[in-house]
């Protein structure tokens, strides 16, 4: 929320208003990629949390959107495809109406597979989705910001998988080389890609040590499916920017979270639920803010 | 027959890098990135003047291209400098994505394109790309011919909003445009008048093509050189009002003639009007080790090819 906006009359919404949120956002994600029988829920559920906390709690922004966001935190997605989850939370939380989710992937939608500037969609200022860049985006957004003084954040997410990207390590070394502390990237530890297991397809080590060798704070979050767990993680992080390293966040999340036959395995990376599972479903995850 | 004097001879890239030192001076917003070629690119004037918004970002040109993107949302005019290798083929799915598709405000200045790269060799002259760049959508993408001209281009696309590809060399090479010519992205320039032939050049091959006008001249030929220093949007009008008039067309360019230069004009005159094209541009081929002029020769790629080129194309009218 704009703090300029609410400084005065916000109230902090209670765990239970965000995990209905949470679960609203869930039914979002299964209803989107099952009305056009494509896209990805696996990673987009692990992450619900993780959106609901940066643009309900953590990030300082306004649904005016313009494209420079001078004056406000932002927020790039390098692993486009869970925009699932990105499209959901950005329409509930004022960028676009919510109604608009009906259109995921259809023609003539700004709701393209992977997320995009080019249809115009508030909320949005890079396209993502080929792997690896949102990372050296997020770097020069944050330059920028030091250009131009002003001291909001850039936050950034990336799949592990993502990790095996060499662009990625580039951005890394850069980042920490160049003192940009105002940059908290987090990472989707959820130790599956589409091939399989992160350890199966090609083993990521230790994530964290490879983050601290390049120079970062690092954070873990252990529970990156606890919506409390998630915020209290961010605020945490927030502490530790503007003290000359960069900021990774270590999000451990479980693909599929919340749809029980989802979880814990590859096999929903981009797979979309038929109408009884959807119905299963959206059964684990009531209504909760209203469908679109 | 207008005379073009060459006024001594300078490269390219120190065109682009007195332009950048200069937009340093007159807009604040133009921030520089280089890929450790600081030297080669001739960006140190900028680096010396401006520190604060020269970015040196390591041999590391994917994070490069992603950083430029990233710089212009908060408003910044990137302008990012490698090799033209480096900064086409491999960073096109970057540029493809975060800079094109996204439609970001970034300038790719690319140094040592082409056979003029010299010594090097092949692994560095690249020759394919102002076709990787002319194929993405929105990318506007320019040549300049000499150091006036590189000079002038740098500070016009400053002022235009759009993703940019400007390409120019390493060598000294005639400078015979005017110092204080306005660069109007996407419009050709017109340099010679002749009713026989149209030569239509880009980059260092507009010096050879005037060359080929006049020894042309002497033959009783005469030859309306065209520079089209801006390959897309290409001035499809210029070309088509000239080649009107001269039945005929040869191309040159420093590039192979798949994805050129020459193609987009094929493309304008089978749409409008077919007319015999002759094209000066290597041929499907990688370049080699070798001085500049001797690679040129070997290459085809001087007046005297430009001379055979159009003698064959007005054989065919």
């Amino acid at each position: 929320m704009h703090q300029t906006e609410f400084n005065a009359i916000y109230i902090m919404p209670n765990t239970t208003q965000l995990e209905d949120f949470v679960t609203q956002v869930r039914r979002d994600i299964l209803r989107q990629v099952h009305k056009v029988n494509s896209g990805h829920p696996g990673g987009s559920l692990g992450c619900a949390e993780f959106f609901t906390a940066l643009y309900q709690e953590v990030m300082d922004y306004s649904t005016d959107f313009t494209m420079d966001g001078k004056n406000e935190d932002l927020f790039f997605l390098s692993n486009g495809h869970i925009s699932p989850v990105f499209y959901s939370v950005l329409a509930r939380s004022g960028f676009f109406p919510v109604e608009e989710l009906q259109t995921f992937r259809h023609i003539n939608s700004r709701l393209q597979g992977h997320p995009t500037t080019h249809e115009g969609l508030p909320g949005i200022r890079v396209a993502s989705g080929s792997l690896g860049q949102g990372m050296s985006v997020a770097i020069g957004a944050a330059e920028a910001k030091k250009l131009n003084g002003d001291s909001h954040l850039v936050y950034s997410l990336h799949g592990d998988g993502e990790l095996q990207e060499g662009q990625n390590w580039e951005a890394i070394m850069y980042a920490a080389s160049n003192k940009v502390d105002n940059l908290i990237a987090s990472v989707d530890l959820n130790g599956q890609q589409i091939d399989g297991s992160t350890d199966d397809v090609l083993p990521l080590g230790n994530v964290k040590d490879k983050f601290l060798a390049f120079g970062w704070e690092v954070l873990t979050i252990e529970k990156g499916n606890d919506i409390s767990a998630v915020i209290e993680g961010l605020k945490q992080a927030k502490t530790k920017t503007g003290k000359g390293k960069p900021v990774c966040v270590i999000l451990n999340t479980v693909m599929g979270n919340g749809v029980d036959f989802m979880m814990h395995t590859h096999a929903w990376h981009g797979k979309a639920p038929n109408d009884e599972q959807l119905e299963i479903g959206l059964k684990q995850n009531p209504e909760t803010l209203g469908d679109y | 027959m207008k005379k073009y004097i060459d006024t001594g001879k300078k490269d390219t890239r120190s065109g682009f890098g007195a332009g950048l030192e200069e937009l340093g001076k007159k807009n604040e917003n133009v921030v520089a990135l280089c890929a450790d070629l600081t030297g080669s690119l001739k960006m140190d004037a900028f680096k010396k003047n401006h520190p604060e918004r020269f970015f040196q970002v390591g041999i590391a040109e994917a994070n490069m291209i992603g950083m430029a993107a990233g710089m212009t949302i908060g408003g910044k005019i990137p302008f990012t400098g490698t090799f033209a290798n480096f900064s086409t083929g491999r960073v096109y799915d970057q540029i493809r994505q975060s800079v094109a598709y996204s439609g970001k405000n970034v300038k790719i200045c690319a140094s040592h394109a082409g056979l003029t790269l010299g010594e090097d060799g092949a692994t560095h002259q690249i020759l394919e790309d102002l076709g990787l760049m002319k194929m993405l959508p929105g990318m506007t993408v320019i040549n300049t011919c000499d150091y006036n001209q590189t000079k002038a281009a740098t500070l016009a696309v400053a002022e235009y909003d759009g993703p940019v590809y400007l390409r120019f060399g390493r060598p000294k090479v005639a400078n015979f445009t005017p110092e204080d010519q306005t660069f109007e992205i996407g419009k050709a320039v017109q340099l010679t008048e002749g009713n026989d032939v149209t030569i239509v050049a880009t980059g260092h091959l507009v010096w050879e093509a005037l060359q080929a006008a006049e020894q042309l001249e002497e033959k009783g030929i005469t030859a309306e050189v065209i520079n089209i220093h801006t390959i897309k949007p290409l001035d499809a009008e210029a070309i088509l009002a000239s080649v009107k008039k001269t039945g005929c067309v040869v191309t040159a360019e420093e590039h192979n003639f798949l994805g050129g230069l020459g193609e987009s004009v094929s493309r304008v005159l089978a749409e409008n009007n077919p007319t015999p094209q002759e094209f000066v541009a290597t041929k499907d081929t990688f370049g080699e080790s070798g001085t500049p002029a001797q690679l040129m020769e070997k290459y085809g790629l001087n007046a005297a090819s430009i001379v055979k080129a159009s003698e064959k194309v007005m054989s065919r009218k």
